[in-house]
């Protein structure tokens, strides 16, 4: 018994995405489901009925027909009541449903009997679930565009450019929330070559936001504004008032501001105020990517391009529509995932396994039961601040003994080596033998050694190796005036001495001043 | 002191160098490092002096001949300019190198040493004979490396015609003279040979470092460094003392180490430059013609344009050369360095292993300057960085940032490791005019698209940079 998914067209106004796109379908298909399509389903993002056909998916020319067959509908947005109304009793719905802000839908569909997987209600921060969240990969995708659209509004190139006409400095971009789309503007627009800055009231972001090219702008005020599930939460009004400050100030500094500050229920944060559009730069962009949420500008008309000031102020509400086969590709990618952990037989059967913590925060219906909000998961968030233990990378200094050497090289050495231990061994007295070995075995020693110092310190090596040699002094002083036997009497006594006193006046000059300059140079050296 | 208790400060002595050298490892414990080397010196100096070989009579002389040497030396270290350590540090050779030689005339002459064998003098003196050798080769050599260094001989290199030959010539003549040195039983004649043969091996080793440029000059003062050492070791052998062969041999493998980092670094050959004279067989000078011709225009830039791409920039690599210790800049870099950090930039320096006339010579000056040496990285730490590096500065460096290296196989240099700065967006190469570096190619970096050109004394430019970015 297969169950057949439907992907009826969506009905919402402006809206370009399908929840399922032919290369899904094929897969689908390996899972064992039958797909039905609505005719022209996948047209505004460029899927035709035929490419779903190709797909092995049945077109089906009506919602009507699509709703009352279907045992499990794909969607993306929330369905219509109308289109509940058509639904099939005991059907599942899987798509975005936003329970908190449609009680009445969920009435409806609870009515029905449906059992409901609402993908905004996926809890994130299970790793596991992450191959489903697709308000990530959406927020990724609207970063992306939002960057675009700022681009096309904004006169200038982004990157800056010494050209034989003139040099071109960079657009400098300031982006507020780092978040999912804040931080895939945030590497959309460093990839462009702007300066980007950014911000958000999560301290831990900060990484994140100079790894993809950023710079994080901190408010200066001690706040942790993290609100559990990886969401910001509403900030003190100390804090609040820092954060204006130093959006004033970022304001008149840049040329393209994108917001992307939400707080979940709530209206979106009015951090860009009226006087800093006023204090922008004429031919400035805004980019309001919470324009739906009430926007986190006060002159943004939700929707809408408009001027303000001479500046463009854009609220698009529907960034992810205008990248709507990317967008489509990827939300059903997340819904293929999903549906593979329903169904983990791949025989074309869904089981909606409560005892399992993603599939127990998705469902929000099960059975005509609501069933959310789900229980908050035991797992822990991750700390919010992970200590990062220092990497302490275990490498050497860049030359160390790196290849080892080639076979032929070593035993070459190796032999050249025997040969000349035959010589010494072959001619050699005893009492030249015993030096010898101390040679051999210094020369190894200092070899060790001398491979551990690092390249920096190579001068004061060479200063303080310069010194050392000074031993030689030894040599001096022990030709300077030696207990002779009486029987020693044609010695030049007299020359050997000046020869000797000259020698050690020479090697003390090397030795004081050697070990004086290398002190001279080590102090110097400070982190 | 007994002859037993005097070995027993030896060992102690040599373990303490052994961890002086150990101490160099890192920063941190350098400096305790210099330490033990001055504790080890001492300790070896006492024993000897008030050990069973040193009469009485003698300390007099001793402590005159130290405490000159001493106030000497002293001054040197402490009036010496840290570009100039590469002189200084030439100049120490070359007196290791006398010194080596005048014990090696003095242990000849001294008739008061017994041996029970033949075969034992023969040894003597064949240690006699390479000791003077070695200390000869060291003394001239690190004398004219000392006056290349110091700007009073020229930096090109002096090639005569039969450079190779003439060595070889020198070579077996020494090793005739040492034959007939070791047959003959007349002091008279031993003398006249062994002086004979110092001429020679004075000869020897200026002809070795006159043939050597400029921008080689790290191999061969690191070469001589080692010379030095196994002078003292040789030394060692003559005397029968164990403390000057450990020593002389950890000073000789040390520079032995690092010449072949410095040779690795240049892409030479290490026996090459152990028998001196570079350019062997389409080496560097020879063959300058060789390389393609780049063509194409240099674009210059002005300071204070380099100021604004600087405060544009959030990354920034600094490449310095032998030109920043010239023009003494290192100071106004460390300014300029400091103020680009304050403003959130990051700036780093790449240290090509050749930079500069020494190994480490830039690290040295840096540290001088004050920059954490943290920020200070080596050439194969951050080569694959510059792709994310917005600007590089290269402040008097030409050869170690040579494409030419990586791109054109005819190249003289090819093959050599560089620091690729063409791979940042944008690269500034601060020289005073388009002279060719001192291995004499041309180089391509200066007519690539993203490089710029800052012509002027380095010093005076980057005031002017540092100046702009004040503003």
């Amino acid at each position: 018994m297969n169950l057949l998914i439907g992907v009826p067209k969506e009905t919402f106004a402006g809206e370009k995405r399908v929840a399922t796109v032919p290369e899904v379908v094929v897969k689908l298909v390996k899972l064992g489901f039958a797909v039905a399509v609505e005719s022209s389903a996948g047209e505004a993002a460029h899927f035709s009925d035929d490419d779903y056909r190709a797909a092995g998916a049945e077109v089906l020319p009506n919602a009507t027909d699509l709703w009352a067959r279907a045992d499990i509908v794909f969607k993306v947005r929330p369905p219509t009541l109308e289109e509940v109304g058509l639904m099939r009793e005991g059907a599942t719905l899987i798509g975005f449903v936003w329970p908190a802000q449609n009680p009445e839908l969920m009435e409806r569909l609870a009515a029905k009997r449906a059992t409901v997987l609402a993908i905004d209600a996926l809890p994130r921060q299970l790793s596991r679930a992450q191959k489903m969240d697709a308000l990530t990969s959406m927020a990724g995708i609207s970063g992306y565009r939002a960057v675009i659209e700022a681009a096309n509004a904004f006169g200038r190139f982004f990157n800056g450019q010494v050209t034989a006409a003139g040099k071109i400095p960079p657009a400098k971009v300031f982006i507020a929330g780092a978040g999912v789309a804040g931080l895939a503007a945030i590497g959309t627009a460093a990839n462009l070559g702007a300066i980007v800055r950014a911000n958000d009231t999560r301290a831990e972001v900060a990484d994140q936001v100079v790894s993809l090219g950023g710079e994080f702008v901190k408010v200066d005020y001690e706040e942790e504004g993290s609100g559990g599930g990886g969401y910001a939460k509403v900030m003190s009004e100390g804090f609040q008032q820092a954060q204006r400050a130093m959006y004033a100030q970022q304001a008149k500094d840049a040329d393209i501001i994108i917001t992307t500050a939400l707080i979940p229920g709530k209206p979106a944060p009015k951090l860009i105020t009226a006087e800093m559009v006023t204090s922008m730069k004429p031919g400035s962009v805004i980019v309001d990517m919470a324009a739906e949420q009430g926007g986190n500008c006060e002159l943004t008309v939700p929707g809408e391009a408009v001027v303000r000031h001479g500046v463009t102020i854009i609220g698009y509400t529907d960034l992810v529509s205008r990248l709507a086969k990317q967008s489509s590709t990827l939300y059903s990618n997340n819904l293929l995932r999903l549906t593979e952990e329903l169904c983990k037989t791949k025989d074309g059967v869904i089981n909606v396994n409560m005892e399992d913590d993603a599939l127990r925060g998705l469902t929000v219906i099960k059975d005509g039961t609501v069933t959310w909000p789900a229980p908050p998961l035991k797992l822990a968030a991750p700390p919010p601040k992970p200590a990062a233990p220092p990497v302490a990378a275990p490498k050497g200094h860049g030359h160390g003994a790196g290849a080892p050497m080639s076979v032929k090289s070593l035993a070459t050495v190796f032999g050249v080596g025997a040969l000349l231990f035959l010589l010494v061994g072959l001619y050699a007295p005893a009492s030249f033998l015993s030096h010898f070995t101390v040679f051999v075995l210094a020369c190894f020693v200092g070899y060790m050694v001398v491979w551990n110092v690092t390249p920096s310190l190579h001068t004061p090596l060479m200063s303080v190796t310069n010194a050392i040699s000074s031993i030689i002094a030894i040599g001096a002083l022990v030709q300077v005036a030696p207990p002779l036997a009486d029987s020693v009497t044609d010695r030049p006594d007299g020359l050997i001495l000046f020869l000797a006193f000259f020698a050690l006046a020479l090697t003390a000059v090397n030795m004081f001043g050697g070990f004086a300059v290398t002190r001279r140079m080590l102090a110097m050296f400070r982190k | 002191m007994t002859s037993s208790m005097a070995t027993v400060s030896y060992i102690g002595a040599t373990i303490l160098f052994i961890l002086s050298l150990g101490g160099l490892a890192h920063p941190e414990t350098a400096r305790r490092g210099n330490l033990f080397g001055m504790i080890g010196m001492a300790l070896a100096v006492i024993a000897t002096v008030f050990g069973p070989q040193v009469s009485a009579g003698g300390l007099p002389w001793i402590i005159i001949a130290l405490l000159i040497g001493a106030g000497v030396g002293l001054y040197a270290a402490k009036k010496v300019q840290m570009t100039q350590m590469p002189e200084l540090v030439a100049l120490m050779h070359s007196l290791v190198g006398l010194a080596a030689c005048l014990v090696g005339f003095a242990s000849y002459i001294d008739t008061s040493t017994v041996f029970p064998t033949a075969a034992e003098k023969t040894i003597h003196e064949v240690e006699i004979y390479i000791g003077i050798f070695i200390g000869a080769v060291t003394f001239s050599g690190s004398l004219i490396a000392f006056g290349k260094l110091s700007g009073k001989i020229g930096g090109k290199p002096l090639l005569l015609p039969a450079r190779h030959i003439l060595n070889l010539v020198g070579l077996v003549l020494v090793i005739l003279l040492g034959n007939w040195f070791l047959n003959t039983h007349s002091t008279g004649v031993g003398m006249t040979l062994l002086l004979l043969m110092t001429v020679i091996a004075l000869a020897f080793g200026v002809h070795m470092v006159m043939a050597i440029g400029g921008a080689d000059m790290p191999v061969v003062v690191s070469m001589l460094n080692s010379y030095s050492g196994w002078a003292a070791a040789a030394t060692g052998f003559m005397l029968s003392n164990d403390l000057l062969i450990v020593v002389g041999a950890l000073v000789g493998s040390s520079g032995a180490i690092l010449s072949y980092i410095m040779c690795r670094a240049m892409n030479r050959n290490f026996l090459s430059v152990i028998a001196g004279g570079f350019g062997t067989g389409g080496g560097a000078p020879s063959a300058a013609a060789g390389g393609a011709e780049p063509a194409g225009e240099v674009s210059p830039i002005s300071a204070v344009e380099t100021a604004e791409l600087l405060r544009d920039a959030r990354n920034v690599v600094i490449v310095p050369g032998y030109g920043m210790a010239v023009a003494q800049a290192q100071h106004v870099v460390c300014e300029i360095v400091k103020i680009l950090r304050d403003k959130g930039v990051t700036v780093r320096f790449a240290i090509h292993p050749v930079a500069g006339r020494m190994p480490g010579h830039m690290n040295v000056l840096l540290a001088e300057a004050k920059v954490p040496y943290d920020i200070v990285l080596e050439m194969d730490e951050i080569n694959e960085d510059f792709p994310d590096t917005d600007v590089a500065i290269v402040i008097g460096a030409n050869d170690i940032v040579n494409p030419a290296a990586q791109e054109d196989p005819a190249s003289p240099i090819a093959g050599m490791p560089v620091l690729e700065v063409w791979k940042a967006k944008t690269s500034i190469v601060m020289k005073r005019s388009m002279a060719s570096g001192y291995a004499g190619v041309d180089n391509p970096l200066f007519y690539k698209e993203n490089n710029r050109m800052l012509f002027g004394d380095a010093r005076k430019m980057l005031d002017e940079v540092l100046g702009a970015l004040n503003a």
